[in-house]
Formats: structure tokens, C-alpha cells, sequence
């Protein structure tokens, strides 16, 4: 049985914002659902008692004095966006004509 | 004069400080040699000659000295230079010059270290061959027929070719060791926050680590010592003294290695392997047991599940990571007609500005994260985490390090492992779990397996990265160094 069909694969693509084209589904399909059964492995493992790790280096709040340092300059700031207006990052409408 | 390329990092430091040779004439004769050889490799996304000449300048000056002062670098293009086009060899990320430096940047600047230019990789280091680059694949120096490894097969290459007498890396499953082993090169992953992640592309945070690529382990300890050291601004940056590398290599380099135990892990030695880069690891061991190393068998029932754990792990984290490019703030923005919403302009962008290797792990992540599969994947993926990491715990109060071949097969010619992706990750088989644990690890030429390079990785306890350099330098003194053929 696949672990992961065509339409998941679309709903998955719809949610990380991904517009990818018919061609994409049919072959991504095929190919995400080889790499699931294949991850799926570490179910085999029995870890019911086991902690997770989530990072190696074991830290919570690391935390630095609060001293102002220079940082980046408006201009700097927006110099790599695709549009900006007067002064901030000029986004297509958020909302909907009706809304 | 001999050619000023095929040096050593070492030795050009010892010329340039003697000022016997200038640090402009080694940074031209390697602009020189990328002008003349890299439209055939294509291991550079982009060459900074103007900016390159004018550090080399000021360390000629007297403005700035030190171990490494004038000797050249090549830069990964995930790390982020001022100023100068820094892309992860993404079309999203197309001509976007970064306002900022990452701290390794601005250490090796402070070095005094002309930075060459910008390496190709795969697309947000997501890859083992280049061939998922959007710019087109870099040409193992060995065999232009064949992948230079991945994802930092640039860097690895611009050192192979001569390009560079020194390069930097990031590993986050094998990036700088599998390419080092498949181009015949030194490349070391440290310590997991040994190194900085400040201006690094961020790919999976958890396990991403920058690094130094070299030919000689004695080049690839001086780079790590500059590069190497806390960071306020990376929270997970260890504060703790570097462990001195630079000595470890030099104590390694005499050749005894008396009463060091090596630890072969047994799951890695059945099958996986081509018997090529079994037979030349087999006696490089022998080789290290001539110099007085113990070998011991070790148990690591959990290595076999590091793979699957890796790749949940880390497209879980992509998938988060990679939202930021959005069309906002830097990059593409596609669609953008004045009639469509931000949301469907962000698809369009993310459509058309990424990759395949990068679709597929963004869904993969999404899927592994979502409610319903979270705890079967990427929750049960981090308890496989936990018990890789004691595997290593319990393994290293038997051994000082454990060794293994770094990757199970020579540089494959391009095209053979793209149409199925899970044998693309077969590639990082033995890299990956050193990655879980966040410990040190460095692959080293030991031989060749019908022409091409096999590497040899040996892994070593978190924060003892100077043990790993020592056994490195004694296993290349035994076997020496490889040199490519001429291009």
C-alpha cells in the first residue's frame, strides 16, 4: 500500500505554499512515497521510555548582556526586497476584494 | 619558484611572512588558475578577483598578520559575504548581495584571508552530488564525467583543481565530508556549536555546522583554529576553549599512535560498501596498526536507523526553515500582477524559485510535522535521535575514536543516482550519524578504488575534535596525500 497518495501529496504542497504543476504531482507522488516507507523504519525501533533529542548541545535561554550595538540601516535592511515603498517591504494585497 | 597552487596553506603563510612571495602573486595565481580551469570544472558560483587582490594587498601592506594572513579561501556560496552574491545556488535567492557578513566571514577577513569567490553546492545543501544546483553541476577534477560529491562539491573541487588552497564547507549529513572524500581532499565537520551558524543559510539548525576543507590535515586544523570558537550571537555556540587542533596535527603527523583505540563500528562493515572502498579501508587500518593503534569491534545496534532519522530530522526542520522565503523581504517575487493575493505570489514564487530535492523535502517535512504523523515520524525520529547518541556515549569509554569509510561508494558519473532520491541518500550512510550526535568527524584520502579517490572518516567524542586531527595526520603520513590527473 502507498504510504502517501497523489491528493496528500497536493494538499502537503497547498500548505508549504508550493503552486507545483500536474507533472510535479505525478512524479513527486512516486517518489516521497519510496522515501516514507523508507523512513518509516524508525518505527521499528522500541523508544517508548526514550526522551527526545531535539539538538545535541543541551541549552535552554541562553542569554547576553543588553547592550545596543549597531545594526542594519533602513536602506540596508531593504536592499535585497523585491519591492519596497517608502521605506518598508511592499507586499500583493493580503486581503480578499470582498473581505 | 615552484607553482604557488599546488602548495600547501602552511607553506604559503611560512612564504608569505618571509616575504619571499607576495600575498597578491597567491592570490593571482589562483585567480589565475581558476580563469583557466573552471569553465571546465564550474566549482565557483562567482569569482570576487577585485575583492580578493584588494585583501591580499592590505596583508602586503603589513595591516594585518597572522598563521593564515594572504592565504587565500573559496566561500560556500550558503554562507553569507557583504556585498558579494550569495545565492545556496537557489534561483530564489538569484543576485542577492547579503548586507551582513557571517561570523566565520568575519573571522577569516580579521585573518587576513582573501576570499576567492562563492562555491557551488546543491540547493540549500540539500544533496550529495551539485547536481541539484540551479546552476548547473560542478566536474570532479578526477573524472569531469563524475559528481564531486555533495552538497559542498564546489569547495571540495576548487581544492582538488588548485584552485584554492583552502575552502570552507558546512555539514549538516556529510556535506563536507563525503565531497572531500570523493574529490581526494581533507574536509572536517566540528563539533556541533564549535563553529558558528551566525550568516549560515539555515538548512537544519539543529544539525547544520560549518567547517574547513583542505589537502593536508595540517591545513585543515589552521583553518579550523581561525574559524573555530563561541559566538554570542549563535545561541547554541559552545563557550567553551577550541580544543587545539593545530598541535593534535602536528603530534599526529610523527606517526605514533601507541596506545590509541579504534573503534570499527561492526554494523558498518557487512554490506553497503563497494569492495573497492572496503579494501582501501581495510588497509589504511592496517596501516594505523603499524603505527601502534588498537583496532576494536564496537556495537551501535542504532546506526542502521540514523539514515531514516536524518531524513525526518532535517526536512522537518527545512520545511520550517526555508518558509522565510516568502518574496517579501529578499529574492524572487513571482506573479506579482497587481490582481493576485500575497498568498498565491508567495506560491508562484516558492514554485518557481526552488528546486525539486527542495520541493520534495519541504513536503516531506510538512507531512512528518503535521498533526496525526508527528509522533510517528519526527517525534519518534528524535527518540532514535536520543539512542544514536548514547550508542556513540557508550562506545567512546571503550574506544578513543570510532572509523569507518566515509562514504560507501566512489564518485558515481552524474545522472545515475537522480531519478530515485533515496539512493542519493545512500550517500551519506556513515556521515549521518556523527551528525545526530553532534560530535566532530573528518574525512581523509586513504587510497583509490579503481582511479578515484575512498576516503576514510574517523569520529571522535564532542569537543575532543584535536583527537580526530591527531589520528588524521598519522593515518596521511602512513598513506601520503593524492594528486589528481592533470586537466
Amino acid at each position: 500500500m502507498a504510504a502517501i497518495s497523489r491528493e496528500e501529496v497536493a494538499h502537503l504542497a497547498r500548505l508549504s505554499r508550493l503552486a507545483v504543476t500536474e507533472e510535479e504531482l505525478d512524479r513527486f507522488a512516486g517518489q516521497l512515497d519510496v522515501i516514507l516507507q523508507s523512513v518509516a523504519r524508525v518505527g521499528e525501533v522500541a523508544a517508548e521510555e526514550i526522551p527526545p533529542t531535539s539538538h545535541s548541545v543541551p541549552l535552554t535561554n541562553v542569554y547576553r548582556d543588553d547592550v545596543p550595538t549597531p545594526s542594519l540601516t533602513q536602506d540596508e535592511a531593504l536592499s535585497g526586497a523585491p519591492d519596497a515603498y517608502e521605506g518598508r517591504f511592499r507586499v500583493p494585497r493580503i486581503l480578499d476584494e470582498e473581505d | 619558484m615552484s607553482d604557488l597552487t599546488r602548495m600547501s596553506a602552511a607553506d604559503l603563510s611560512k612564504l608569505i611572512t618571509a616575504k619571499q612571495v607576495s600575498a597578491v602573486e597567491v592570490a593571482t595565481a589562483h585567480l589565475d588558475r581558476i580563469a583557466a580551469v573552471d569553465d571546465r570544472v564550474h566549482a565557483f558560483l562567482h569569482v570576487d578577483r577585485e575583492g580578493a587582490l584588494e585583501a591580499a594587498a592590505a596583508v602586503d601592506r603589513g595591516e594585518i598578520t597572522g598563521p593564515l594572513a594572504g592565504v587565500p579561501i573559496a566561500v560556500k556560496d550558503v554562507v553569507t559575504t557583504k556585498g558579494i552574491p550569495t545565492t545556496a545556488a537557489s534561483k530564489i535567492l538569484e543576485g542577492w548581495k547579503p548586507p551582513y557578513d557571517a561570523t566565520i566571514v568575519e573571522r577569516l577577513k580579521k585573518a587576513g584571508m582573501p576570499i576567492l569567490g562563492k562555491t557551488n553546492m546543491d540547493e540549500f545543501a540539500m544533496g550529495s552530488s551539485t547536481e541539484y544546483s540551479a546552476y548547473g553541476p560542478t566536474n570532479n577534477p578526477w573524472d569531469l564525467g563524475r559528481i564531486p560529491g555533495g552538497s559542498g562539491g564546489g569547495s571540495a573541487a576548487a581544492i582538488a583543481a588548485y584552485e584554492a588552497p583552502l575552502a570552507i564547507g558546512t555539514d549538516t549529513g556529510g556535506s563536507i565530508r563525503q565531497p572531500g572524500a570523493v574529490t581526494g581532499t581533507v574536509g572536517a565537520k566540528p563539533t556541533y556549536g564549535g563553529t558558528s551558524r551566525y550568516g549560515l543559510i539555515a538548512f537544519s539548525s539543529s544539525l547544520d555546522t560549518p567547517g574547513p576543507c583542505a589537502r593536508t590535515v595540517e591545513d585543515t586544523a589552521l583553518l579550523h583554529a581561525v574559524i573555530a570558537g563561541h559566538d554570542p550571537r549563535d545561541s547554541t555556540s559552545i563557550n567553551q576553549a577550541v580544543p587545539d587542533v593545530v598541535r593534535a596535527a602536528q603530534i599526529g603527523k610523527n606517526g605514533d599512535l601507541s596506545g590509541v583505540k579504534l573503534g570499527v563500528v561492526k554494523e558498518f562493515t557487512g554490506d553497503g560498501s563497494e569492495p573497492g572502498v572496503s579494501a582501501a579501508f581495510k588497509e589504511s587500518l592496517e596501516a594505523l596498526v603499524k603505527l601502534g593503534a588498537e583496532v576494536v569491534e564496537v556495537s551501535c545496534p542504532h546506526f542502521q536507523y540514523a539514515l531514516p532519522a536524518y531524513y525526518l530530522i532535517a526536512p522537518s526542520e527545512c520545511s520550517s526553515n526555508l518558509a522565510r522565503f516568502d518574496g517579501v523581504r529578499y529574492g524572487l517575487r513571482e506573479g506579482d500582477d497587481g490582481n493576485r493575493s500575497l498568498e498565491e505570489v508567495m506560491s508562484l514564487t516558492r514554485e518557481a524559485g526552488f528546486g525539486p530535492e527542495v520541493k520534495r523535502r519541504i513536503i516531506i517535512g510538512t507531512y512528518a510535522l503535521s498533526s496525526g504523523y508527528y509522533d510517528a515520524y519526527y517525534g519518534q525520529a528524535q527518540k532514535v535521535r536520543t539512542l544514536i547518541t548514547r550508542d556513540f556515549q557508550s562506545a567512546f569509554e571503550k574506544v578513543d575514536v570510532l572509523v569507518s569509510p566515509t562514504t560507501p561508494f566512489v564518485a558515481f558519473p552524474f545522472g545515475s543516482r537522480t531519478s530515485d532520491p533515496y539512493q542519493m541518500y545512500l550517500a551519506d550512510l556513515f556521515t549521518i550519524p556523527t551528525n545526530l550526535y553532534g560530535g566532530p568527524a573528518i574525512s581523509v584520502p586513504c587510497g583509490l578504488s579503481e582511479g578515484l579517490p575512498v576516503g576514510f572518516q574517523i569520529m571522535a567524542p564532542t569537543m575532543a575534535d584535536d583527537r580526530m586531527y591527531r589520528v588524521a595526520a598519522a593515518l596521511e603520513s602512513a598513506v601520503g596525500t593524492l594528486t589528481p590527473p592533470a586537466l
